[in-house]
């Protein structure tokens, strides 16, 4: 899934600055499962924005709604009566989901109030790793199921760097694996430490022509 | 040092290279001032590609210093801060000027360096940059296309011989040697045992490779523990920290430089490798004393 961060409420403030009444846009899927931007954050920001505002004597009135998924533009649509009562959206979704409110809502400005990092997973309970660099050209078959491209922080496909510190660490973080040595130790579990050795040539970065369209092939 | 480096590592059972590290700023009257001292008394310098990914002067271009000045220059190539296309034009500029001996190396993150905020490249593996240069050899370009005037690199690369894991390391090295090397350089290395199973190793896979053991001299407990926080792929042993930590004020330096000898000496003596890799950076006028001292003046 997508993962994202928060804005810094300093900056989430301060482009709110101009307006007085707002809508605050949830999304139901990744986001919410990632604790930033379901309908529990909404709730959330919008208190504390209201809030900041009103310790300032700047009253500010926040709508709040959350569709399901807000990279679609069926979904978005829902929200078009409570965006035409406000000045601005704040939108708590991915860049997808504020991008399809942004064109649904050509005159509205609209606000990220996250930042959308990476495609991962949950490690444990309030940790997201990042898995997936969404390359088009997947290759994890040849890595014991251990993404090289954006677990390794070079993204190099044949082996570690001469960095990696005591233990199998990262050379810019002690607290990450180096995933070359997370591939070794899979591969030669599964006994498949041959794959390790073989070449694997430089890789084509075209194979998602940017920008990115697909157009579906029926089956 | 007019002799090429790959008739040198043919030819001379111990070879030496040292590092002529490039300034911050256009000022190069230092380095020049190295090369001159170093030239003639070693077979190869080497000159590194934005150090620990701080932005300096390019190795290109001390490379066509040492030239200019009679030495035998190495060029390092980092795949950190150019995509396939520029490592490629890079390298056709150098071998048109005389630089005919690249190392290749997959270069430190940005995050360690100067320009934190920066965008790496990693296009390319230091795997990937020997086959390039290969392919660059045979008359082509990575694209397949025909060159005007083809180059012949003798071609190097590095190695940790005291990572850990050790075997993850030693798979890259294999393939490395298998892309096709002439030499080595390896990353410091501290620990005399740690070399010799790394050059045993490269020996089963491959006769012919020469193997230069780094050497960084270090002058001070305190640089050594930096060292081993900040530096990548350096491990310098408790042993030595404490004998550093017991030198006399005001004799770091030449601790340091007795110890780098001591290495470079038994490397020599019990014929453990092909050479050494001097890398003193920020002192390189010293690296004489260490050569002295080592019995290679």
């Amino acid at each position: 899934m997508i993962i994202a961060e928060r804005k810094p409420m300093e900056e989430i403030k301060q482009a709110m600055a101009p307006y007085k009444k707002v809508l605050v846009a949830g999304c139901g899927t990744c986001v919410t499962v990632c604790w930033v931007g379901g309908e529990k954050e909404v709730e959330i920001l919008a208190s504390q924005l209201r809030l900041a505002r009103s310790a300032e004597g700047n009253e500010i009135v926040t709508l709040e709604a959350t569709v399901e998924r807000q990279c679609e533009k069926e979904m978005v649509t829902e929200l078009k009566d409570k965006v035409a009562e406000v000045e601005a959206v704040l939108s708590l979704a991915c860049g997808a989901g504020v991008q399809t409110m942004a064109e649904l809502f050509e005159d509205k400005p609209i606000f990220p109030a996250v930042n959308t990092t990476f495609i991962g997973m949950p490690e444990k309970e309030g940790l997201w790793v990042e898995m997936c660099g969404a390359c088009g050209d997947c290759f994890l078959d040849r890595t014991g199921g251990i993404c090289p491209i954006v677990r390794c922080a070079k993204g190099l496909l044949n082996g570690p760097c001469g960095g990696t510190r005591k233990g199998g660490k990262c050379e810019i973080d002690p607290e990450k694996d180096c995933a070359w040595v997370l591939i070794y130790r899979r591969l030669e579990k599964q006994g498949r430490l041959d794959l390790m050795r073989e070449y694997n040539p430089p890789k084509n970065f075209r194979a998602v022509k940017r920008p990115g369209r697909i157009q579906a092939v029926k089956i | 040092m007019t002799t090429p480096f790959r008739e040198i590592l043919k030819r001379k059972d111990f070879v030496v290279t040292a590092e002529a590290a490039p300034v911050k700023g256009s000022s190069v009257s230092k380095t020049v001032e190295h090369i001159t001292l170093l030239k003639d008394k070693v077979d190869g310098l080497n000159v590194t590609d934005n150090q620990s990914s701080v932005m300096r002067y390019p190795s290109l271009g001390i490379c066509l210093l040492i030239k200019e000045h009679g030495g035998e220059p190495v060029l390092q190539v980092t795949c950190r801060d150019r995509n396939r296309l520029a490592i490629q034009a890079d390298l056709l500029f150098a071998y048109s000027r005389g630089i005919n001996n690249v190392v290749c190396l997959t270069g430190d993150s940005v995050d360690v360096g100067d320009h934190k905020e920066a965008k790496q490249v990693f296009d390319l593996d230091s795997v990937q940059l020997i086959h390039l240069v290969h392919t660059l050899n045979s008359g082509k370009d990575m694209a397949g296309n025909e060159l005007d005037g083809g180059v012949d690199f003798c071609i190097g690369t590095t190695a940790t011989p005291s990572a850990d894991p050790l075997e993850p390391q030693l798979i890259k090295v294999e393939k490395k040697l298998k892309a096709g090397v002439s030499f080595i350089q390896t990353q410091a290395v501290y620990e005399f045992d740690e070399l010799k199973r790394f050059t045993e190793f490269v020996r089963n896979i491959d006769e012919k490779v020469k193997i230069l053991a780094g050497i960084v001299p270090v002058i001070s407990a305190k640089m050594a523990a930096y060292m081993n926080d900040n530096v990548p792929g350096i491990f310098i042993p408790q042993h030595l920290i404490d004998e550093l930590a017991q030198a006399p004020k005001g004799t770091g330096i030449a601790k340091g430089i007795e110890i780098a000898a001591r290495m470079i000496r038994q490397v020599k003596e019990e014929e453990v490798c092909d050479g050494v890799h001097i890398m003193f950076i920020g002192r390189e006028e010293r690296v004489p004393e260490i050569l002295e001292a080592a019995g290679l003046l």
